[in-house]
């Protein structure tokens, strides 16, 4: 005979964002619990709303299996006495393993016969092995976690009841102080407290309760809901709004979804401020008319925590909120319209960007200069090389702005929008609105290429500016979002395909700073910069460039002498597909004996072809000529690879016919020259002796 | 049930509920402040081990937040209902939305939710967590649980509500403006504060003396210093109170740049924390009277100040 298992952990409201992941927690700790007490079952379902967790067990097997083990202890000649008598030894141990001296028998190992116990050991019964799932239930984690009372307790929220059912019994499991039963608690306001009978009435009897358990079911019946609403009213679906419809789903446990209106004169404020008031702030969703101008509308759609009753007074009260929130919004618009870009520029003077490093408006200055430099990467027209400096001149002023300072996640698409108003070409606008994208790992790239210009600009003075000043990220901690600056450097200089090194961009940098000492400061601290952009480097191969596991090719790569990005994950992906092929080994072998000898030359030694003595001497000195003809601009990196490949056997040959470190000092330095010219060919590629080779 | 319908109801229904649920009717402290949570009622009540139920109005100035009267919605000072129970009951939320009835909110009939927001006072060196209270979608409570006080972790938790009178009234009135709510029958708010609420702004914006502020500034912190040596917690942290008034003045009178803003705010958490640690001390001394007997051993214990041989 199966069972079923239900528990449910009660708790005051959860943060929306922890309740899904939480949920799943539990049921992976319910997983390995059963998985590492050797209980079977077959289905395993998990629940969540606001106020609750819970995973069910269905088909649980009623006990663990019987197993039968044996243990061995001491050796016969210690366990009986000369007499024949069972020494206190044997004794001891059967006592210590439950059972009598007259359980024990012998056996031959190795030669020697010992003391041996059998034991069948009864399977423990499911209800033993679930009693034990309470030790692990205090062991789960959240982003934050509370006590409250008088106790030390941590948890997402204080736990107010625990359901425990194996079937209709209940499981002794207690959670802190809360002790486990059968009885759970419906909807705050629509349902009652609820004893089950039977686990398996779980969903049932809470729906009675006005509780959908299901989240699945629940975020269905918004969909449904929503979706009948705009059909009705010839509105776009806005639930492809995917984080609002989760957020909202894990917001109520029993959804009834309205709409209400607001004043048609705010439709004048710009939508994504009327659109940041209702869905951030209010958890609405905006309503577009279902056509081809998509126009925006006077209502909004929400969801309430309740069915039907009263909707007339919900609807209402949230009109009010959300008027007063969008009269504020209109004020501050207003307000920012009476002004001209270079009212807000100049403001930009008084604000600090951070106080070790400067005003807003100097940070804007130093974007102008970076930007110069990175035009020609970008291959502009003439026109847009202007817009970019102009875009450039005024990135930040929007950061004065009041409507900015209301809502701050704003930044830079109210600036774009503002330009725009105020007449700047649609390539300034678009830059500036673009420039703080990408604004998460994998977040959006800027589209445009006076954006990703911009965008570039201002993360590397972020970078060369806060590592200057010390602050530098350590840990989980990276106040500055400075990691993910560092990876949209990354993101953009791939996706625009620029041939950039890091270095050069610096170096350029560095010339144009005027402030003597913060030219030595980013002077100092250049590498560390160069190395921060290339560990951001190091996670998007290994993500990106199905590198996770070729540990070695990503070191190999981030540890040559290059830091144009493109090239090093060109040249990544080049290793990734020779490492399949015969080659790869013995040229990489080659090429790591030339780089460790390699070392030991004087750099500035040229190659004297007189005193090459062997054939494989010359031919090896011929091939690095022909080579060296050819830049990196000339060839790609799989020519690249091919060289060497074609190198290798000559250098194989070079290694076997000559002694590099011979008695004859000038010869010695000649060969030793040959290997570095070599050398300097593979270290931009490569560094070949961290690739690992089996 | 009457129905609750002026301000002045509200306070009284709010009062008579809370007291009936054990908290003590406190007044409003008599110095400046932000907010209820910088009342000694709360703040250092909430340090320690002792027990605290309080329930009192405090009346909050935030110059920055003036508008001369113009704006329907903020206020140079508007007041909250305060309400501290530590350690926090089991059936705190409970209470809360019986008292949300006894003014005549059927939550059968409105949306009441608990929105995720973690409340956090850096110059007070104060962490918490808890929800903004939403009724209808308008945010109408902050509820927390203190996890940090003056620095240092709580050892039993305040729970702390604080209730937007204002906004309270206008959605109970229904009324747009904070202006035309009615305080008593007959009277407007409108009619008692707009007065102060122009002078108030006018002269956090426009009049105030920088020169005077910047020096009381000063002044006030260093006397706070100087009691907190003399572990003289209360009138110290009446200085700290002054400190902060002053700071939020010479803010609202765009005085304060934003480079020097963190230092300033950085002075208070300092004073702040020195007081939380001296409130214990202090407290411990007197055997934390608020406690049992047998309770307060193993406190004494830990925050005694030992004898010296």
């Amino acid at each position: 005979m199966t069972h079923t298992f239900l528990l449910e952990i009660g708790l005051e409201e959860m943060p929306a964002k922890v309740v899904a992941p939480s949920a799943n927690q539990l049921k992976e700790l319910v997983k390995t619990h059963l998985k590492e007490n050797g209980l079977g079952y077959q289905g395993l379902d998990v629940y969540s709303t606001p106020r609750r967790l819970a995973v069910s067990v269905t088909e649980l097997e009623e006990k663990q299996a019987d197993r039968n083990e044996t243990v061995k202890g001491p050796a016969k000649r210690i366990a009986l006495d000369d007499a024949g008598n069972w020494s206190k030894a044997a004794i001891g141990f059967s006592k210590g393993q439950r059972a009598s001296v007259e359980d024990i028998v012998f056996k031959e190992v190795n030669g020697e016969e010992y003391v041996f116990i059998e034991k069948e050991i009864k399977g423990q019964s499911a209800e033993l092995v679930l009693k034990s799932l309470a030790d692990r239930l205090p062991s789960m984690t959240f982003p934050v976690s509370m006590k409250w009372g008088n106790t030390s307790y941590k948890f997402i929220r204080p736990v107010h009841w625990l359901v425990a059912l194996l079937d209709d019994k209940v499981v002794d499991m207690p959670l802190f102080d809360v002790v486990s039963g059968s009885e759970t608690r419906g909807h705050r306001f629509l349902g009652n407290a609820v004893t089950l009978k039977h686990a398996s009435e779980y969903q049932a009897a809470l729906k009675r309760e006005a509780v959908i358990v299901d989240r699945e079911e629940r975020q269905g019946e918004i969909l449904k809901q929503i979706k009948a609403l705009c059909q009705e009213n010839n509105w776009q679906d806005p639930t492809t709004n995917v984080s609002l419809v989760n957020e909202v789903t894990d917001l109520v446990e029993y959804p009834t979804v309205f709409h209400g209106s607001f004043e048609e004169s705010f439709l004048k404020v710009p939508e994504v401020v009327l659109e940041t008031a209702m869905a951030d702030h209010q958890r609405y969703f905006p309503v577009r008319e279902d056509d081809q101008d998509a126009a925006f509308l006077p209502y909004f759609i929400a969801v309430r925590n309740g069915n039907d009753q009263g909707l007339d007074h919900v609807r209402k009260g949230n009109e009010k909120v959300l008027s007063a929130r969008l009269a504020d919004a209109a004020f501050f618009y207003e307000e920012d319209n009476k002004h001209a870009i270079d009212y807000f520029v100049d403001k930009l003077k008084a604000v600090s960007f951070h106080e070790k490093i400067g005003s807003l408006y100097e940070k804007q200055e130093r974007i102008e200069c970076i930007a110069q430099f990175l035009i020609p990467y970008f291959d502009l027209k003439s026109e847009a090389e202007a817009d970019v400096k102009r875009a450039a001149q005024i990135c930040k002023f929007d950061l004065v702005t009041q409507t900015v300072t209301e809502f701050t996640s704003l930044q830079g698409q109210i600036a774009g929008i503002f330009a725009g108003e105020r007449g700047e070409t649609d390539t300034v606008s678009n830059a500036i609105a673009e420039q703080y994208l990408p604004d998460s790992m994998e977040g959006e790239l800027p589209r445009t290429k006076a954006g990703a210009l911009i965008s570039l600009a201002d993360k590397m003075d972020s970078l060369l500016s806060f590592f200057a000043i010390g602050l530098v990220p350590t840990g989980s901690n990276d106040p500055f979002a400075l990691r993910r600056q560092a990876m949209g450097i990354v993101r953009i200089i791939k996706a625009f395909d620029l041939p950039l090194s890091i270095t050069d961009w610096m170096d350029a940098i560095i010339l144009e700073t005027q402030n003597i000492e913060t030219k030595a400061l980013y002077e100092q601290n250049k590498d560390s910069v160069s190395r921060f952009i290339l560990d951001r480097l190091d996670l998007w191969l290994s993500k990106n460039a199905d590198l996770e596991k070729d540990y070695d090719i990503r070191a190999a790569v981030l540890w040559s002498s290059h830091d144009n990005l493109i090239v090093l994950i060109d040249q990544a992906r080049v290793l990734k597909e020779e490492k399949q092929t015969e080659k790869f080994k013995p040229v990489v072998e080659s090429l790591t004996r030339v780089a460790n000898l390699a070392e030991k030359a004087a750099n500035n030694v040229t190659v004297n072809t007189e005193l090459l003595e062997s054939d494989s001497e010359h031919d090896l000195n011929d091939a690095v000529n022909a080579i060296e003809m050819m830049t990196e601009k000339d060839i790609t990196a799989e020519q690249r690879w091919q060289q060497f490949v074609q190198l290798h056997p000559l250098i194989d040959a070079f290694f076997d016919e000559n002694m590099v470190m011979a008695k004859d000092e000038a010869v010695k330095t000649n060969r030793l020259a040959l290997l570095n010219r070599i050398n300097k060919l593979a270290r931009p590629f490569a560094k070949f002796n961290a690739l690992v080779i089996k | 049930m009457e129905e609750v319908k002026t301000f002045q109801d509200i306070i009284l229904t709010l009062q008579q509920f809370w007291s009936q649920k054990g908290c003590m009717l406190m007044q409003a402290y008599d110095t400046e402040k932000g907010a209820g949570t910088m009342s000694p009622y709360t703040f250092l009540r909430a340090i320690g081990p002792e027990p605290w139920n309080a329930a009192y109005v405090e009346p909050s100035r935030r110059p920055a937040d003036g508008r001369y009267g113009k704006n329907p919605n903020r206020l140079y000072q508007h007041h909250q209902f305060q309400v501290v129970m530590k350690p926090s009951p089991k059936n705190i939320q409970e209470l809360y939305i019986e008292s949300l009835k006894a003014l005549g909110i059927d939550p059968l009939k409105h949306d009441i939710r608990f929105v995720e927001d973690n409340w956090e006072n850096p110059s007070l060196g104060c962490a918490g967590l808890g929800w903004e209270v939403w009724l209808d979608g308008m945010e109408v409570t902050q509820f927390t649980y203190f996890q940090q006080v003056g620095g240092l972790e709580v050892d039993s938790v305040t729970s702390e509500l604080t209730y937007g009178l204002e906004r309270l009234a206008s959605y109970i009135q229904d009324v747009d403006s904070v202006y035309d709510i009615e305080w008593a029958p007959g009277v407007k708010y409108g009619e008692i504060f707009m007065h102060p609420e122009y002078e108030h702004s006018a002269y956090s914006f426009d009049h105030s003396d920088t020169t005077f502020l910047f020096s009381q500034f000063s002044a006030f912190e260093k006397e706070a210093l100087k009691q907190i040596e003399n572990n003289l917690v209360h009138p110290a942290y009446d200085y700290v109170l002054k400190c902060s008034h002053a700071f939020n003045l010479l803010d609202a009178r765009g005085a304060v740049s934003a480079t020097d803003r963190p230092d300033y705010l950085k002075r208070i958490r300092h004073m702040a924390r020195l007081i939380a640690k001296a409130f214990l001390e202090e407290r411990a001394k007197l055997s934390f009277p608020l406690l049992k007997d047998n309770e307060a051993d193993k406190w004494i214990e830990k925050y005694g100040v030992k004898e010296e041989k």
